[in-house]
């Protein structure tokens, strides 16, 4: 469709966002940080919904609808966290898990 | 689209209109008057909850997204009443003046996630889902955070927000491939698309994952102990009990509808995962000192019950459900109810701050009995019934071993609700929290709570009432 690249290249890279996206949560201390993470992660989807309409069902909108509303909603989720993350920073005067963690098991 | 069309929205659009008069009352009052807001929100939401009583025809709107039906109207009320419940709770806690006046925010935040978990509860497609979803998660940790000047409010907002925020990135990972694979979002043509393929199992695996982190089953429960221990009491009972709900109940819903067919495959999982979760939440609950912490872990072993309802696939398992979540309401917020009042007047919420408790103050130490043996599961109260059908429900799928584990483990269960009730009524202590008389508020939320957990156990019609409306595969 899109000169010449096929579906799977675009799976390929979405995939590997979404892994990278689930590595950095796991692995990074910075709490803005982890939130890039959530963004790779759902931009990863992004890509997924607009690719697999414009190739598999170019007839219909509902992957790009549902990539719009995914956009909107990530923007809502990082206000309310970066909120919270300058909450976190007043109280703890650092944005790094390891100092926010008072409760362990 | 007629009038008519539109008022089958009638719960959703009552909550609106009720989340608009507490914004109306939070610009229109000022200096003294502003705690009227309480009152008002309160009241306001009172007779929204009355309203979504009334009977309603069923039908479907937006050429599909939204649909409505008995059932689901059912499970809305279960959800209105335990949020009536907390807010008559809230309101000595949000009078005090250490809460610098800010109220209102606590009765918005909690309407809107509620109009999400309606939206949510009524989807006919994975968009609607994935909207109430994220409507009913993402305020919440702004309610985890609500006390803005603790270390560990902060840390529990953090924790919550985040964790969430994976959970439903990894959900929507699955919807896409939900919908490369199929090429629609509606359940129904979902479900007729459906053909097992491999990307579709996986897609099956991606989309359970996402909901078990709202429904905290080990192994994604990690979030839940630290936020129900930083978060306010209420905003600690909201999410034990009213967000679980929801969850369960969606995901109960699209597991029967849109992937009956895959049925071996989420079946394994969730024979796998209710052992888990049961046992491992009981064996936490038992070395938790901290009350909020303890209800906590007894939650995430609730849940771990919830699950044999909906594995079974038939029609009583999903009666079972709503049963278990009207029951478990009550006896959990008859719990955190006195775990707030006490922690509203004392201040204190370890185990064994609690020592004693019955010399000086009988009547919450009653209440809290109640409500222990209510989650425990001994006969007289409603505990025992709703456990009893979620055991009945799996046992007729066929499930001895997995139901003869969850009554073991309900053995189990039962010594660390009674070390509770041991520490009020047994164990010696010099100095016990002095007595102290609770509010009109807390009294009116604590007896509702007693007489629902005695009332639904006895009362045989709910039970009647909702399996005239569920459904199996």
């Amino acid at each position: 469709m899109i000169a010449g690249i096929p579906l799977t290249h675009f799976l390929i890279v979405s995939t590997i966002m979404f892994f990278i996206g689930i590595y950095g949560f796991m692995v990074r201390k910075n709490l803005i940080t982890m939130l890039m993470s959530i963004e790779l992660i759902l931009n990863s989807v992004n890509i997924n919904f607009v690719v697999f309409n414009k190739y598999l069902y170019p007839h219909q909108l509902h992957g790009h609808f549902f990539s719009i509303f995914v956009i909107a909603v990530a923007a809502a989720e990082a206000a309310v966290a970066i909120a919270i993350i300058i909450n976190v920073y007043r109280r703890f005067n650092s944005i790094d898990v390891e100092q926010a963690s008072d409760m362990k098991y | 689209m007629s009038f008519e069309q539109v008022l089958l929205m009638r719960n959703e659009l009552v909550l609106v209109i009720a989340m608009l008069i507490v914004l109306a009352a939070e610009i229109f009052l000022s200096g003294n008057n502003r705690k009227l807001v309480i009152p008002i929100a309160v009241g306001a939401f009172a007779i929204a909850t009355i309203i979504a009583w009334f009977p309603q025809p069923e039908g479907v709107i937006f050429g599909g997204m939204y649909q409505t039906d008995t059932l689901r109207q059912i499970m809305k009320n279960v959800l209105n009443i335990g949020v009536l419940l907390i807010f008559i709770q809230s309101m000595p806690w949000l009078r005090k003046p250490e809460q610098n006046f800010q109220m209102s925010e606590f009765y918005l935040i909690i309407i809107a996630t509620l109009i999400g978990m309606g939206f949510m509860i009524s989807s006919g497609d994975f968009l609607m889902f994935y909207l109430g979803l994220e409507t009913a998660t993402i305020p919440v940790a702004a309610l985890a955070a609500y006390d803005k000047g603790k270390r560990k409010s902060a840390e529990a907002g953090i924790k919550l927000i985040l964790s969430s925020a994976l959970s439903s990135g990894i959900l929507l990972y699955g919807l896409s491939m939900i919908y490369g694979t199929t090429g629609s979002i509606y359940f129904h043509e979902v479900a007729n698309a459906w053909g097992n393929t491999p990307l579709q199992m996986l897609a099956v695996v991606f989309f359970m994952s996402g909901m078990f982190f709202k429904l905290s089953i080990v192994p994604f429960h990690f979030w839940t102990a630290d936020v129900y221990e930083g978060a306010p009491v209420l905003v600690t009972s909201y999410l034990s009990v009213i967000s679980k709900a929801a969850a369960a109940f969606i995901f109960m819903i699209i597991l029967f509808k849109v992937f009956p067919t895959s049925i071996e495959l989420w079946k394994n999982v969730l024979y796998a995962l209710t052992i888990i979760t049961i046992t491992l939440g009981n064996i936490f609950a038992i070395r938790q000192k901290n009350m909020k912490r303890f209800l906590a872990f007894s939650s995430i072993a609730q849940a771990g019950f919830i699950l044999l309802g909906i594995i079974g696939g038939n029609a009583m398992g999903m009666t079972a459900v709503v049963y278990f979540a009207l029951i478990y309401i009550f006896s959990n917020l008859a719990a955190f109810g006195v775990v707030a009042a006490i922690s509203n007047v004392t201040g204190k919420e370890y185990m064994n701050d609690y020592d004693g408790l019955y010399r000086t103050n009988p009547k919450l130490s009653l209440v809290m009995m109640l409500a222990l043996f209510s989650l425990a599961g001994i006969p007289p109260v409603a505990g025992f019934f709703g456990k009893f059908f979620l055991f009945m429900a799996a046992a007729k799928s066929g499930y001895y071993i997995l139901v003869l584990i969850a009554v073991i483990n309900t053995i189990v269960s039962l010594y660390y609700y009674l070390l509770v009730v041991k520490a009020m009524f047994v164990n010696k202590n010099e100095h016990p929290i002095a007595w102290f008389k609770s509010d009109w508020a807390t009294r009116i939320a604590l007896i509702a709570s007693v007489l629902g957990i005695i009332a639904v156990g006895l009362i045989s019609h709910i039970w009647e009432y909702i399996n005239a409306f569920s459904f199996g595969i």
